[in-house]
């Protein structure tokens, strides 16, 4: 009970550090450092609900970036002042209550939460009773629907033309916040009696149905879950960047998670954060590639989309020498690291 | 009145009559046993009778509820569990995990109380690890609770299959092929379990097995089936004597 009791107390206080580095940060790093950090934070929030869908139900959904959009647009579209929107809206005037519609920050981020989650219901109604491949090709077609229709709906989210001036609400305290209450749901839940119908529906369907799980209930709670964080995590997205557009929102979006996903280990949040990490540095460091530069007098000029060969490169290596990634299934655990440092106490104790 | 109940039930795939106008009556706490030479249509009758398939005809009823055309974790729930020709644990489960999923069913919560992990839902997953275990002890497989359900031998796979589908709390058990693949010592092992487990549990089964040590040892009645028809329908020793069965096992000239 004292251990349970320290356990709580160790991670109460991370999550503290964690808020308090965020919020002196804001202040204290420079614009270029916190939008690194904003785009981690933002990406745990997406690889834990992709590790619940595809980690620990075992349904390969690929609807990351249409779900995304939603919750950017839904965000974006709430908070813009209606003369903002008026004045970018110059295909077609946007439609009532669109038009007049300005809401603070909180609630736009859980209606575009809740939104997703209904959006999410809508697409895995139809399509987790597709399996495997089929399920994959399936939800990445609805992830273009999504986008092809905010091309196509000017007088609804401004078409190709997207958004602009989103307002800065969220700090990275916000962010910090939401991808650590992420992370906590998901863990909650995996760890639930849901949880474990879940695992059961990802080890054998057939299986799992003569003992009493019903397949789509699990399938569809893990994705609809899922999808609410989707949806958050694609709101704060909107922040960051400031304009959206459709081509914001393509599957190179969901390949990226899928990346980070695997790099960590699909069943393991912690793995799936310090994934997070490593892409969003890597992605950074990597824009060497892309920039023109002179070889000895060998002009190279830059290819613009090379990262992303050299992390279909790395997907295609994970998948052939390592499978599990980092951590696999693995958890980086309070439990763990106590029980490493009691080794060290007592061995120091010995000699 | 009969437990579970079978009526003229007929499985069409396509022109292939795989069973065709099977009956069964199953008396509570009794033991039957399904036999047949390959492809008779055996795992077809389990596969409909637990909802994997649609019958094409005919109705079943498990303690006068009818179960036609449910779900197979619907008809679970209302007290069918089987087991599977082929061991299906959950491999990569532990032990423990297997059993305890079984209570999944009879959860009353809902998935937001089990993230907040109200008081209700604590109290309920406490109770169900604590029977999982009491489970577990009664059927000798609490020393293994913590490993992988894969890593476990044979023989006490298909014990884990039976724990697994007991804390679904069935009224009536189907087991496909239960001591397929053992050797004569686990299976007098399995014959007794499976006695002990009819005991224990007040159930009734319902078994096909090609071992007649195991068939003739504990059914009370056999039913036989060739090319989806039941050829016969009696007690062991009828069975064994009846020149229709034993020309579908052994060919006439």
């Amino acid at each position: 009970m004292e251990k349970k009791q320290l356990k709580t107390i160790l991670s109460l206080v991370s999550v503290a550090v964690i808020l308090f580095f965020s919020f002196w940060a804001e202040d204290h790093l420079d614009s270029y450092q916190i939008r690194l950090l904003y785009m981690w934070g933002i990406y745990v929030i997406f690889v834990a609900s992709f590790n619940l869908v595809y980690g620990y139900t075992g349904q390969f959904s690929m609807g990351h970036a249409g779900l995304a959009a939603v919750g950017a647009y839904t965000v974006s579209l709430l908070i813009l002042s209606p003369e903002a929107k008026q004045l970018s809206f110059f295909i077609a005037p946007p439609i009532w209550p669109i038009s007049v519609v300005q809401w603070p920050f909180l609630p736009s981020l859980i209606l575009a939460g809740v939104l997703t989650a209904i959006v999410g219901f809508l697409i895995g109604a139809p399509a987790l009773r597709l399996r495997g491949d089929y399920l994959l090709i399936a939800t990445l077609g609805f992830s273009e629907i999504i986008r092809l229709l905010l091309c196509n709906m000017p007088s609804i989210c401004n078409g190709a033309m997207g958004l602009k001036g989103i307002p800065h609400h969220a700090n990275l305290t916000w962010v910090a916040g939401l991808a650590i209450f992420t992370v906590f749901v998901v863990k909650r839940l995996v760890d639930s009696s849901y949880g474990r119908a879940m695992r059961c529906v990802k080890e054998d369907e057939i299986a799992a149905e003569a003992v009493g799980v019903n397949l789509f209930y699990h399938k569809i709670l893990a994705f609809v879950i899922s999808s609410f964080f989707v949806g958050i995590g694609g709101a704060l997205f909107a922040e960051v960047l400031g304009t959206i557009d459709p081509n914001t929102f393509k599957p190179y979006l969901t390949y990226a998670v899928m990346i980070m996903a695997v790099l960590g280990g699909v069943e393991s949040l912690t793995g799936g954060i310090i994934a997070a990490a490593v892409y969003t540095v890597m992605s950074e460091l990597l824009r060497v590639v892309e920039t023109p530069r002179t070889f000895f007098s060998l002009e190279y000029p830059g290819i613009p989309g090379l990262r992303m060969l050299v992390f279909a490169v790395m997907l295609l290596l994970l998948i052939l020498f390592a499978r599990k990634g980092l951590m696999g299934d693995r958890e980086f655990s309070w439990d763990w690291l106590l029980s490493k440092v009691q080794r060290d106490t007592k061995g120091g104790q010995e000699s | 009145m009969s437990v579970l109940n079978v009526d003229n039930l007929t499985m069409r795939f396509g022109g292939l009559v795989a069973v065709s106008e099977f009956n069964l009556e199953l008396e509570k706490g009794e033991i039957v046993g399904l036999i047949g030479p390959n492809g008779s249509g055996k795992t077809t009758v389990f596969n409909t009778v637990t909802g994997f398939y649609m019958p094409t005809e005919g109705n079943i009823f498990l303690d006068g509820t009818e179960i036609t055309g449910l779900k197979p974790d619907k008809v679970t729930s209302f007290g069918l569990a089987r087991i599977f020709q082929n061991s299906r644990v959950f491999r990569n489960l532990t032990v423990f995990d297997n059993v305890m999923i079984g209570y999944h069913l009879r959860l009353h919560s809902n998935p937001l109380a089990a993230i907040a992990r109200t008081p209700g839902y604590v109290k309920q997953e406490t109770e169900a690890k604590e029977k999982t275990l009491a489970l577990l002890e009664g059927l000798g497989l609490v020393e293994y609770v913590d490993e992988r359900a894969g890593s476990l031998p044979y023989g006490l796979q298909r014990k884990l299959e039976v724990a697994r589908a007991l804390a679904t709390k069935p009224k009536v058990l189907l087991l496909d092929e239960p001591a397929t693949g053992m050797s004569a010592e686990e299976t007098t092992e399995m014959i007794d379990f499976i006695l002990q487990v009819r005991e224990d549990f007040d159930l009734t089964i319902f078994l096909i097995e090609h071992h007649m040590q195991v068939v003739m040892g504990i059914c009370h009645r056999i039913v036989v089936l060739n090319y989806g028809k039941t050829i016969a329908n009696g007690t062991p020793d009828s069975i064994k004597n009846n020149p229709k069965v034993i020309q579908a096992y052994l060919g006439a000239d």
